[in-house]
């Protein structure tokens, strides 16, 4: 029910929702949680495993049962907290887990079978018989259990990551982080203060008291007026810090406002990732339940909660209310509520010794021990001093168990907050997070007065170790309530019937005391037993509670007990947030060719290679399969000539006195031999002995080179290089940058290559200027270009490298060209099948566990000079003739096919792992051969040529009767690439 | 003779406007790296500064300006945007021609530090990172550089080939601020 | 987390690659012998305390660093140049 007057609540602006379908009224500052209780609904959801009725239990992140489902298709977003769903026109809202309808629930039976359903149920039940478990019952769990669903369909909403940076982080914008904030920002700190809330101010917006002689929420908004406008302070509202990690590196998400995110661009939620130098802790505290019988009915709220709706949003939460607590916070609520004009039927303390002088029936010494109403609270049962009961009919019934501090940040590096028994709660250690204080009722501070002081404390602490300079004198406290907080612990009724510790996972008093019985005595494993503050709980509410059992339960005390442990996220953080523009294209950077566009415009699907993508093949008309597109390629190759761009191998340019004495210890090979003009294959191994990269390089003059590697692994290469360079001889005169971007590269390969660049080149190469192996600078027009004459076809090829400026324009000419000339463009899928003819390799054979040995080039390992990987290279283990060793497989069999990935076993032999022999690492159709080549790693396998063994691929069903071959299938001479 | 057309890495993209964002292409004419021989450090430095008028730059530093600038570039590198370098360098330095090797933009406007913050995890705060600073770090998972020209303007360099990606991440990060300006409350204060 | 490379000052972790024990900076001469080379290659202390590790600064501007970093307390005590660490050996 909306009270007529007061609240921070702007009545002029009415806003229509929808729950559940009905619609609705709220005002302006209404969350839907305050105005659904306006609205007088106290049925909100449905309890996860008994689908018991419940209602809004607090006013904040730490709700357990009102949560909702808001939006529908990929906008669908379920587990949303009403307490924190700010209203908007046009909400629409659904409640969850209750099946056909809210009101009336089948799923509602468990309740009525609640006493076989107690912590580990499931694992005790649903053991036999075992095939029964992914068949039977898991799809009949999983359908009954959990919250909201997702839609299934992809998520369109826009989400946001962003960084930010600053000196001090102040989590929390209650009294005592205003105050730490206003004291760093006086003394000139970038400061930035992150409150989840969309109001800065924290409990002084829910509460009636003063600060400074005027309303509190006032203070605290003039406050942080004065702090925006200093412009070192920023405020980040509606943002919760959600975990803590190292050297001040914080994680934050940001919920945009409902009219924020409806603009195009907008994004719904921003993930921050905030680095700052220190930071000061100032999130207040929970308030806790109390376990009694039927202690989870619709009407039954936290204390603190029922202020904060009757203050700041005047809002009644019932017509008839019930105060029950162990702290003086119990009068204050009934004192607030009276003054609001709400009826207050009963003030309930536990304390024998509490005194009240509110016009009101006041029972001290007394319990709330069971209540009672169908959907909702209709009545209390007390149980007096004496052992008498009493039945109180009442609507709503504000509970207070004490606070708890929210020490979760502070716990997220491992440190464990120690008990108090000041105010019977965990609070954080010293030092728990290096470069984190902690003030305010998060640190056990429990006044207004307190808070205040704590957060100036917490600043200048942190300010003096940052070397910012302050006022000696900390200024004078503004004037605020410091009345002692007073509790005696009260965690649990004793009684009859079910009462609920951990609200949001069904968990009771009964499951916890069972777990302690069947042993699940440490405090992790009852967690883990019993579920109790897992999921979005994360012992918000019930961790204190549930610890307090346990301690009875197994005659501990609390501190004996302990917690369990505080893990990131303190709330939800949706995937989408956090992976924020990684959906789709977004999910990498894409590396585009300079012939990118010329290659889609003649139709080639592209494939990614790294960040990289080429074309596959290039099809042509009356071409139905890709395998057509790239016979032809490969014939256009052996036969004519075929362009391919070849610009995404990695190129290093690498200069300096010492460059050729660099390469000779990076490469296995000589390089400090080669001549100008001439280019070399080099092997690279890692220093453990294995093949890391091949590739050729140029040398350009004398003391510059030009280094390719493979696409796949040209970011390890160049690493690979400045680590050789910088830590094991930074002695040398070396200089290396990547020029793989600079150059547009484009091989032109097959019997016309020569022809065709005589007719693009201004000065014609010839076998002299350019033999097999040999480099050097031409021009086209205006033009500088670097021609190689290389060829990884086995063909006579060349590559040409021009600015990348000039990329596109070139490929064109070039395409065109060898279209004249009977050839073509080629793509990836051409090839390898060209390489593979020719048996040249690449990162399917070099895959990080071969050997130069293994390879066959064991010999490209000079004996004149040391080596990256030489001395690994020479163990007997990796020179074994036993070792998987590469080889040819060509098919004899019936079936024709070969495929990567399958194993090689003996022809007699069953497919078995102990008869493995090997493995296939590249395949393909070779046109120029007419049958399947492959290669693949065989034990002992040059030694085998001609035998005849059996290719099995368990995953594809497919075997195979294979001959033995050498590598090379096609020239295997080289006579066509030298010629 | 053969006429090569050529292609600017933006193709046609640029520039591109949203709310009080710009971003625009750099046209930086010749790009040079410059890497100094073992022990020609400071050889280098008076002799770069004697041929091209401008002081070799410190680690996170330019100097010179718009047409002949020099950039910190890495642990050994400085690039020289603009001239044509002085061939006598050599002597002292590797050279190596980037100008094509990178997609140059300059974004600027109001709000120009929180779109790059949903770019790069660099700390650009106006303390932090002044006029003339620049840094090697990453903008949305690219190798970048990033340098501060002006009070609200920024030069981001990446590969070539990423630029087209580059452009689409600017633009989705100038559209999310954009909006948030659009009279919105939350983020209050002009903390940079 | 962050890491302070020694040129371009502190960075967030996610420009850094990293490599491994700093034993990797010290390679035996080529007839060291087996067991040498084992341990240059293999063996790795499993410290609870301070431990030196290679991180290359490769999304910012490409030197290698010696960082020392506690594995208990996650607190970094200090990151140096490995090529000047490497000329000074020399």
């Amino acid at each position: 029910m909306r009270l007529t007057g007061g609240g921070l609540i702007d009545r002029g602006k009415v806003m229509r929702f929808t729950f559940d379908g009905r619609s609705y009224e709220g005002v302006g500052g209404d969350t839907l949680a305050s105005a659904l209780l306006a609205n007088d609904i106290r049925l909100v959801g449905r309890s996860f495993k008994y689908h018991r009725p419940r209602g809004v239990m607090t006013a904040g992140s730490e709700e357990p049962n009102a949560l909702v489902t808001v939006g529908r298709g990929g906008q669908q977003e379920p587990n949303l907290r009403a307490t924190m769903l700010e209203l908007h026109e046009g909400l629409a809202a659904r409640s969850q887990n209750a099946w056909p309808s809210l009101d009336w629930d089948l799923l509602a039976l468990n309740d009525a079978f609640a006493p076989f359903l107690g912590a580990g149920f499931y694992y005790k039940t649903f053991m036999w018989p075992r095939a029964f478990w992914e068949r039977v019952y898991e799809p009949i769990i999983r359908r009954a259990a959990g919250l909201g669903a997702l839609s299934g369909a992809h998520n369109t909403d826009t989400y946001e990551k962003a960084h930010a940076h600053c000196d001090l982080l102040v989590i929390g914008a209650g009294p005592a982080g205003l105050m730490a904030a206003r004291e760093a920002a006086r003394a000139g700190a970038d400061v930035i203060v992150v409150d989840e809330d969309n109001r800065p101010g924290g409990r002084l917006n829910a509460e009636t008291e003063e600060v400074d002689g005027k309303p509190g929420y006032l203070w605290a908004q003039e406050l942080v007026a004065e702090l925006v406008a200093m412009g070192n302070v920023r405020l980040m509202t509606r943002t919760t810090v959600t975990g803590v990690y190292d050297q001040g590196s914080f994680g934050a998400l940001e919920r945009l406002p409902a009219e924020v995110a409806a603009r195009p661009g907008a994004p719904r939620e921003c993930f921050w990732r905030i680095a700052t130098r220190r930071a000061v802790l100032a999130a207040g505290s929970l308030e806790r339940p109390v376990a009694f019988a039927g202690n989870d009915r619709p009407g039954i709220m936290m204390a603190g909660a029922v202020r904060a709706y009757v203050n700041r949003w005047a809002v009644a939460p019932g017509r008839c209310v019930a105060v029950f607590g162990n702290n003086d916070d119990a009068h204050r609520t009934a004192a607030d509520l009276m003054a609001a004009g709400v009826h207050v039927a009963a003030l309930i303390d536990s304390r024998p010794d509490a005194r009240s002088d509110l016009d009101l029936p006041f029972y001290a010494g007394a319990r709330v021990c069971g209540s009672s109403g169908r959907k909702g609270l209709e009545a209390v049962d007390i149980e007096l001093a004496l052992g008498r009961r009493e039945k109180i009919r009442v609507d709503c019934l504000a509970v207070s168990g004490g606070w708890n501090p929210s020490v979760h940040l502070a716990c997220h590096m491992g440190g464990r907050p120690e008990w108090s028994d000041d105010i019977a709660g965990f609070v954080p250690r010293d030092d728990m997070v290096p470069g984190m204080a902690v003030a305010g009722a998060s640190a056990g501070a429990m006044s207004t007065h307190a808070c205040l002081k704590s957060g100036v404390e917490a600043a200048r602490t942190t300010l003096s170790e940052l070397g910012i300079k302050m006022p000696d004198k900390a200024p004078a406290l503004p004037q605020a309530d410091d009345a002692p907080y007073r509790i005696t612990p009260l965690w649990q009724v004793h009684g009859k019937g079910r009462a609920w510790l951990d609200f949001q996972n069904d968990v009771t008093v009964k499951d916890v005391a069972q777990a302690a019985r069947e042993n699940f005595r440490s405090v992790e494993h009852m967690k883990r037993y019993t579920t109790q503050g897992m999921a979005p709980d994360q012992g918000k509410n019930s961790n204190v509670g549930a610890l307090a059992v346990l301690a009875d339960a197994t005659g501990r005390s609390i501190p004996q007990t302990g917690t369990t442990t505080f893990r990131p996220p303190y709330v939800p953080v949706p995937i989408a947030a956090m992976g924020a523009g990684a959906q789709g294209q977004g999910f990498a950077p894409r590396r585009l060719t300079t012939s990118h566009a010329a290659s889609q415009s003649m139709d080639a699907p592209m494939i990614e290679v790294g960040l990289w993508y080429r074309p596959s093949y290039f099809p042509r008309a009356g071409e139905t399969s890709w395998r057509q597109s790239c016979d032809r390629e490969v014939a256009h190759v052996r036969e004519a000539v075929g362009i391919a761009d070849v610009s995404t191998l990695g190129k290093i340019d690498i200069q300096g006195a010492d460059a050729a004495q660099f390469l000779d210890f990076v490469y296995t090979n000589t390089f400090s031999t080669l001549k100008a003009g001439r280019v070399r294959y080099g092997l690279m191994l890692r220093e453990d002995g294995h093949v890391m990269d091949d590739g050729t390089t140029a040398r350009l003059g004398q003391d510059h080179f030009v280094m390719t590697t493979t696409t796949a692994a040209a970011g390890q290469v160049m690493r690979h290089l400045e680590f050789v360079h910088q830590c094991l001889c930074p002695g040398l005169d070396v200089s290396m940058i990547s020029v793989t971007e600079q150059w547009a590269q484009f091989a032109v390969a097959g019997p016309k290559s020569r022809d065709l660049l005589n007719g693009v080149l201004d000065a014609p190469v010839d076998a002299e200027r350019f033999p097999f192996m040999g480099c050097g600078e031409v021009t086209l027009g205006d033009v500088e270009a670097r021609l190689f004459r290389i060829s990884f076809s086995g063909e006579h090829a060349y590559e040409i490298a021009v600015p990348a400026r000039y990329g596109e324009s070139l490929f064109r000419l070039l395409v065109a060209r060898a279209e004249e000339m009977g050839g073509g463009a080629y793509g990836m899928e051409a090839l390898n099948v060209l390489r593979l003819e020719k048996g040249l390799l690449t990162h399917a054979e070099l895959h990080g566990r071969t050997t130069a040995f293994d390879i066959g080039m064991e010999r490209m390992i000079s004996a004149k000079k040391d080596c990256i990987g030489k001395a690994a290279a020479a163990r007997p283990g990796l020179t074994d003739p036993d070792r998987e060793r590469l080889v040819g497989l060509k098919p004899v069999g019936a079936v024709k096919q070969l495929t990567a990935g399958a194993h090689l076993f003996g022809e007699a032999d069953a497919a078995t792992r102990e008869n493995d022999q090997g493995y296939v690492t590249s395949v393909g159709f070779s046109p120029t051969l007419g049958h399947f080549a492959g290669l693949g790693f065989l034990k002992r396998g040059p030694e085998r040529h001609g035998e005849v063994i059996r290719m099995v691929d368990h995953l594809r069903g497919i075997e195979a009767l294979c001959e033995v071959t050498a590598p090379a299938f096609f020239d295997p001479d080289g006579g066509r690439a030298r010629d | 003779m053969i006429e090569l057309t050529a292609r600017s890495p933006f193709n046609g993209t640029l520039p591109l406007s949203v709310g009080a964002l710009n971003l625009s292409q750099v046209d930086a004419g010749q790009m040079t790296a410059l890497s100094p021989r073992k022990g020609q450090g400071k050889a280098l430095a008076s002799a770069f500064k004697q041929a091209h008028g401008i002081a070799w730059p410190g680690p996170g530093r330019i100097s010179g300006r718009e047409g002949c600038r020099a950039l910190w570039f890495g642990h050994s590198h400085v690039l020289l945007m603009g001239p044509v370098p002085d061939a006598t360098l050599c002597q002292h330095a590797a050279m190596v021609d980037q100008s094509d090797a990178w997609g140059v933009v300059r974004i600027e406007g109001a709000g120009v530090r929180d779109a790059l913050a949903r770019l790069t995890p660099l700390d650009l705060r106006e303390t932090q990172f002044k006029r003339g600073h620049t840094a090697r770090s990453e903008i949305a998972d690219m190798p970048a550089s990033v340098t501060r020209i002006g009070a609200q303007s920024y030069q981001v360099m990446v590969f070539r080939a990423m630029a087209g990606t580059l452009v689409e991440e600017i633009e989705v990060a100038m559209r999310g601020v954009a909006a948030r300006a659009g009279g919105c409350d939350h983020a209050i204060g002009n903390h940079d | 987390m962050r890491i302070t490379c020694p040129i371009c000052g502190e960075r967030d972790r996610r420009e850094f690659h990293y490599q491994g024990a700093a034993v990797a900076l010290d390679r035996p001469a080529p007839d060291a012998g087996a067991e040498s080379w084992d341990d240059y290659l293999h063996n790795r202390e499993n410290p609870a305390g301070p431990t030196r590790e290679l991180w290359h600064h490769e999304a910012g501007c490409g030197a290698w660093l010696v960082v020392t970093r506690d594995t208990v307390t996650h607190e970094m005590q200090g990151s140096e140049l490995a090529s000047a660490l490497q000329e000074a050996d020399s």
